[in-house]
């Protein structure tokens, strides 16, 4: 069983808890400009949108690395790298389309989303569960019953 | 530093001087940061006579030392100034993420002295600092304005500005934030305004760092935890926002109708949490790190009013609602954009609508002076046009930009103006809710809920149940909530976290994030200091026991209606001993031997 970050932007208050949470059990600091999970909001319109690497399966950042740093980690269902073999090229960055792989000159490192090992620690810190870490194959739940829901309602006004 | 940052930027708007200083360590930890650490500062550096829309008024953006953590709802920041509507101290809160975004470029405050030339914006991007021109810009209200500068900037950049209410010197403008967040009272736009600055722009791609970070995250979990917990915090606050407490006020007989004739208003819950909920409701949003979110999201279809924004609030819903007489959402909220747009304070700009509307209901004022408008208690589009008309700076919106209680002297009738110290009253009547009464005659700020909130205590049942009636033990109650109030307000937090926490949770955070033990006695005993401190301030600019009062409408003419018929605010009985809790002498000035026990 493998499980997956699902986002659910129409929950997201734009507190960006995720992002503080996620550079302080990295960094131990608060510096949610290297946050590995980004919050983009739209103040008038009162929409916000966390993104953060979605760990695809075939993933043009390993397909692109050079040094075979970035890897896929099937067994855990994300993208991983090593630090050892990492030159510092960047053509992950460019290369990722979710824009969720930046190079950090002045640590020598790369900071990407790892699910903490497991663990994501935007998780718990979301309070209205905007971010959820579910089976993969159960992610989309929520949404179905949201469906179900809706024709539950409409089913019973025609009756 | 931990929790402070330890810097703080001084920009001078006359000779365009920009320096950075280091933060006095001792000073911040007597006076934790934010409201108390700018006002000290601002106290130390200006003459308590000087006029407010002076160039020698310094303005001061001041962030608190758990800013930028993830202690729960830990957005806030102070804007500190000599406010033009009272001539107090004025400290007016705001979230958002500026507090934070400032600090993560490397400030704990900027201090803003001098007059520009001509206006300007100030630029702040981590290190590098500039004044830039805003001659494209001035005149714009607050989304475009934000718009520009972030295109001009950085589209992540924080931006605090002022909008045309502040440039034109409205004595009750704001300061805007993230579009939507105010440091809405006491009129600290218009002292932006008088200086040219425009706006004040911020980037920061820094760090904020604990001093203990697994004590930190411990204080941080249990805090949040009992937040999430409580009924008003976790509950109320997040399923319908502020504006919950409509119907819980108007229940209890205490929310303010008619521009506070009487405490109840029949149509009350049209304009409530529940139909707000019901009929705008987009989404719930959240400042910066906060677990409540108690904003709101919202749309108006309704082709006369059609827009989208955040708001109402409650004390917005109220002030241009039952206070004006209206009961039509669609105009409340449309009201409150303008506000939003324009730059303006929504508590003031409602009440002094309905002032105005009680000086036009008892022929003192007629449609000679409002332009045409019958302005009647129950006009929903007249609020909205008087709103426009403030903003814009036309008609008999140039009078109404005075604030009620220069307007109603005016025509000769201050008694028309519910204010204290020339601040207009928010939505909890002091003769239905005695302890209120009390706190916003002896607040520092003039009429405002938010410097001793007792409603908590008299209607709300947090963390005791107080007969709203009784005067027994408010005073006591109304120095603990002001205590905490001026503690709180200088960490950081949101006020609303005290729905959940107290002074425990808030010593246990702001100790583990700084390095500085914090017991809760000296918690609370910085948050007194804070509160004497400004009490000097206002004696020293003039004001004295004689302001320390209400309205004669509340202390004079029953309530005519409702759960509370019949009450007047008691003041009298609690102001005497108010004084002796605190420590003043019977003219409300702190002994020598108080002073000297808060080290001040």
């Amino acid at each position: 069983m493998t499980k997956m970050l699902m986002i659910y932007p129409d929950r997201c208050t734009g507190c960006q808890n995720c992002a503080l949470s996620c550079s302080f059990h990295h960094d131990g600091e608060f510096r949610p400009h290297t946050s590995r999970i980004k919050v983009f909001s739209w103040e008038m319109e009162g929409f916000s949108m966390p993104t953060a690497c979605q760990q695809c399966e075939d993933a043009p950042c390993v397909a692109v690395c050079p040094t075979a740093a970035m890897y896929a980690e099937p067994v855990a269902s994300r993208v991983a790298w090593d630090e050892a073999k990492c030159i510092g090229c960047r053509m992950c960055t460019m290369a990722c389309p979710f824009g969720a792989v930046v190079y950090e000159t002045q640590k020598r490192r790369i900071v990407k989303c790892d699910l903490c090992d497991g663990d994501p620690q935007c998780v718990p810190s979301c309070p209205t569960a905007a971010l959820e870490y579910v089976d993969e194959t159960d992610a989309a739940r929520a949404r179905k019953r949201a469906m179900a829901t809706g024709f539950k309602k409409t089913f019973e006004e025609v009756k | 530093m931990h929790g402070w940052i330890g810097t703080i930027l001084r920009v001078n708007l006359a000779d365009g001087s920009i320096k950075k200083e280091a933060l006095d360590r001792e000073l911040a930890k007597k006076y934790i940061g934010a409201r108390g650490l700018g006002s000290r500062i601002l106290i130390n550096e200006i003459d308590p006579k000087i006029d407010a829309l002076s160039a020698d008024n310094k303005l001061i953006f001041a962030a608190g030392p758990l800013s930028g953590t993830n202690a729960p709802s830990a957005a806030h920041y102070n804007v500190v100034t000599k406010g033009p509507l009272g001539g107090t101290i004025a400290a007016s809160s705001s979230g958002g993420v500026f507090g934070p975004m400032l600090k993560y470029a490397g400030y704990d405050l900027i201090i803003i002295e001098g007059k520009a030339k001509k206006p300007v914006y100030l630029w702040i991007n981590d290190a590098a600092v500039e004044i830039r021109d805003a001659a494209g810009i001035w005149g714009k209200a607050v989304p475009e304005t934000t718009e520009a500068i972030r295109a001009a900037t950085d589209e992540e950049a924080s931006v605090a500005c002022i909008g045309p209410a502040g440039e034109r010197m409205v004595l009750f403008a704001s300061i805007m934030n993230e579009c939507n967040r105010a440091a809405g009272r006491t009129g600290v736009g218009a002292v932006m305004g008088s200086k040219n600055l425009k706006a004040v722009a911020v980037r920061g791609t820094g760090a904020v760092r604990v001093a203990d970070a697994k004590a930190f995250r411990e204080a941080m979990l249990k805090a949040t935890d009992m937040i999430k917990k409580h009924p008003v915090g976790g509950g109320g606050l997040r399923m319908y926002g502020t504006d919950v407490l409509i119907n819980i006020l108007n229940e209890s007989g205490g929310l303010p109708t008619r521009n506070f004739r009487e405490g109840v208003f029949a149509t009350a819950d049209k304009v409530g949490g529940e139909s707000l909920t019901k009929n705008i409701l987009t989404r719930p949003r959240g400042c910066f790190s906060c677990i409540i979110s108690c904003g709101r999201a919202t749309r108006i279809t309704n082709p006369k009013y059609a827009g989208f924004g955040e708001g109402p609030e409650y004390e917005t819903a109220w002030s241009f609602g039952p206070d004006c007489g209206v009961d039509d959402l669609d105009a409340v909220t449309k009201a409150h954009y303008l506000c939003n747009e324009y730059g303006m304070d929504a508590i003031s700009m409602g009440t002094t609508i309905a002032c105005a509307m009680d000086l036009f209901e008892n022929g003192i004022i007629t449609t000679k002076d409002t332009g045409g408008i019958a302005l009647n208690f129950g006009n929903a589009e007249a609020v909205v046009e008087m709103t426009r008309l403030t903003g814009a700076g036309e008609g008999f919106g140039k009078k109404l930009a005075l604030g009620s209680y220069r307007l109603a002297e005016s025509y000769g009738h201050a008694e028309y103006s519910m204010t204290a110290k020339k601040q207009d009253m928010p939505a909890y009547d002091p003769r239905a809710v005695q302890g209120i009464g009390l706190n916003y005659a002896t607040s520092n700020r003039g009429g405002c809920h938010v410097r001793g909130y007792m409603t908590a205590v008299e209607i709300l049942g947090n963390p005791i149940k107080m007969d709203n009636l009784t005067t027994e033990g408010k005073a006591q109650w109304t120095i603990i909530f002001q205590n905490l109030t001026a503690a709180l307000d200088s960490s950081g937090m949101c006020l609303f976290t005290t729905f959940g926490i107290g002074g425990d949770e808030l010593a246990a955070l702001v100790s583990t994030a700084t390095g500085v033990p914090y017991s809760t006695e000296e918690f609370m005993k910085a948050g007194e200091r804070i509160w004497n401190m400004e009490r000097l301030f206002n004696m020293k600019a003039g004001l004295a026991a004689k302001d320390d009062t209400l309205p004669p409408r509340m202390l004079n003419d029953p309530l005519p209606a409702g759960p509370c018929k019949g009450e007047v605010s008691k003041l009298s009985q609690m102001l005497p001993e108010y004084y002796t809790l605190r420590g003043w002498d019977k003219d409300g000035v702190p002994t020598k031997e108080k002073k000297a026990e808060l080290g001040l």
